[in-house]
């Protein structure tokens, strides 16, 4: 980190409480060995993290998964960080999601919920999450609307939807969205192993930014449509989470505090435990959380670029998944020695990608025991 | 939804946003659905004031008050304009 200037605090609290989730999303960012990560914080414990981030600054909470409907206690994590001041928010597939639960919900003070949808047709949808749930969240959704709840739509974008983005944002627009969030699937955990399925090519990217401009000139300001390209069509990296350890703190269903939800992949690098470290020394003492902050630990190319403090260096889950080294550029970077990686995947990817190496892998306790096996055995 | 902010017109904090002091920040914020703005204090005090009772008239009046200063009525009205844009206010 650069000397001297002292970060700021962890604005946002993301609150993963539970890994446990109905669906099998083939883009899930849970990581793939999710199902060896047992031992759920308690409802103390995770009062105890919103009343110490809540005093280290933190304004922003969401609480995600997994499915967090799936936790009993939401109502009363909501609660308490309602009382501490949070504009709280709920990241769901909506499954779970009653009528006397959204009511209790609401009682509790939830500031938001964000729904989301893998597609706008049902068979797409339930070729994707691999159940039946799209009905299911057309009722949710109404639901939304009726509770007087703003309501953000969050739909991640892969090869295998993208050209559905009209019917997608007309959908998203039938059912009252404010925000609509067309994420690209970053390509972490059960994404990148899916990743030649998943990346879009050059032209359907384009043709989908043209579809949404379209849609932003009709929708006049009805709806705000944010549209994020897949980082593998650039040339220069996103500023991962903002920067490592500047906004976000993520807590993981068993209590690990990390800088982003897939930090946890980086080798040679010990993530502190809400169980046994409070949230101050966490984010302004612990090596995990200053290990990759600012611009001190860079090698080059990074270390002498102009643009280093544009965008951090990029991903460090990216640049060791790709390079093997976590303090390398993000291969997304044209300056990066590793470049050709991405250009190769996106190259993959214009030849209609006919050739995938194994067929599409589906986010499940039984894939993760499995995957689990492989990369320790 | 595209009415102009006029003398008469009684703004309120917008649906889903909320407003509040961080210590922390030294400065207004407003949340919203996963985002926050800071708001400098012209902005801050402004928008505190923006409580669906009282028209801009009164919330400018207040605001000279206040600061000592006057001739502010345009530069709320040209604010309030831009936060009704961005949903920051309703009316
Ligand atoms: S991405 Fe899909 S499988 Fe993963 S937690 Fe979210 S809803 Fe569940
Ligand atoms: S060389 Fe490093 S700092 Fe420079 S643009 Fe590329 S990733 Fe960013």
């Amino acid at each position: 980190m650069s000397q001297g200037s002292r970060p700021g605090p962890p604005l946002w609290l993301l609150a993963e409480l539970t890994y446990r989730c109905p669906l099998h999303c083939v883009f899930c960012y849970n990581p793939v060995d999710f199902a060896k990560h047992e031992g759920e914080l308690s409802t103390d414990d995770w009062l105890r993290v919103l009343r110490e981030a809540r005093e280290q600054g933190s304004v922003q909470c969401g609480f995600s998964g997994g499915e967090p409907m799936l936790r009993d206690d939401l109502e009363v994590l909501v609660a308490e960080a309602h009382r501490l001041g949070y504009y709280t928010n709920l990241l769901t597939s909506g499954v779970g999601l009653t009528e006397a639960r959204i009511a209790a919900l609401k009682q509790a003070g939830l500031d938001h919920i964000q729904l989301s949808f893998q597609d706008s047709t049902r068979e797409v949808n339930d070729f994707l999450s691999h159940t039946r749930t799209f009905e299911l969240k057309e009722k949710v959704a109404a639901m939304i609307k009726a509770h007087g709840y703003p309501m953000v739509m969050n739909i991640v974008i892969h090869r295998l939807n993208i050209d559905h983005m009209d019917r997608i944002i007309g959908m998203a627009d039938e059912l009252g969205a404010e925000y609509l969030e067309l994420a690209n699937s970053q390509y972490y955990s059960w994404a990148q192993l899916n990743r030649d399925h998943l990346l879009p090519t050059r032209e359907q990217i384009e043709r989908a930014e043209a579809v949404t401009a379209t849609w932003r000139e009709k929708l006049d300001g009805r709806m705000r449509i944010f549209f994020v390209v897949p980082d593998y069509h650039e040339s220069r990296p996103k500023r991962c989470m903002n920067g490592w350890g500047n906004v976000f703190l993520t807590v993981t269903p068993d209590g690990t505090a990390l800088p982003c939800h897939t930090a946890r992949m980086l080798p040679g690098l010990d993530f502190p435990n809400v169980r046994n470290m409070n949230v101050h020394d966490i984010w302004y003492e612990s090596e995990g959380f200053n290990r990759y902050r600012g611009t001190g630990w860079m090698k080059e190319p990074c270390a002498s670029c102009d643009e280093k403090e544009k965008d951090l260096g990029g991903c460090r889950c990216q640049a060791y998944m790709l390079t093997q080294d976590p303090a390398a550029a993000d291969p997304v970077c044209a300056k990066s020695p590793h470049h050709h990686v991405i250009a190769d995947a996106v190259a993959r990817a214009e030849q209609c990608g006919e050739q995938r190496e194994h067929p599409l892998v589906f986010r499940g306790p039984a894939e993760s025991r499995r995957l689990t096996r492989e990369t320790t055995d | 939804m595209n009415t102009a902010a006029a003398n008469d017109t009684r703004p309120m904090i917008g649906r889903g946003f909320r407003l509040q002091w961080e210590a922390a920040q030294d400065c207004h914020v407003l949340l919203y659905p996963e985002g926050m703005v800071r708001l400098n204090q012209s902005a801050g005090e402004i928008l505190k004031r923006c409580d669906g009772e009282r028209d801009v008239a009164a919330i400018v009046a207040d605001l000279e008050a206040s600061f000592g200063a006057s001739g502010l009525e345009k530069d709320v009205l040209a604010f309030l304009d831009m936060a009704h844009q961005q949903k920051w206010v309703q009316w």
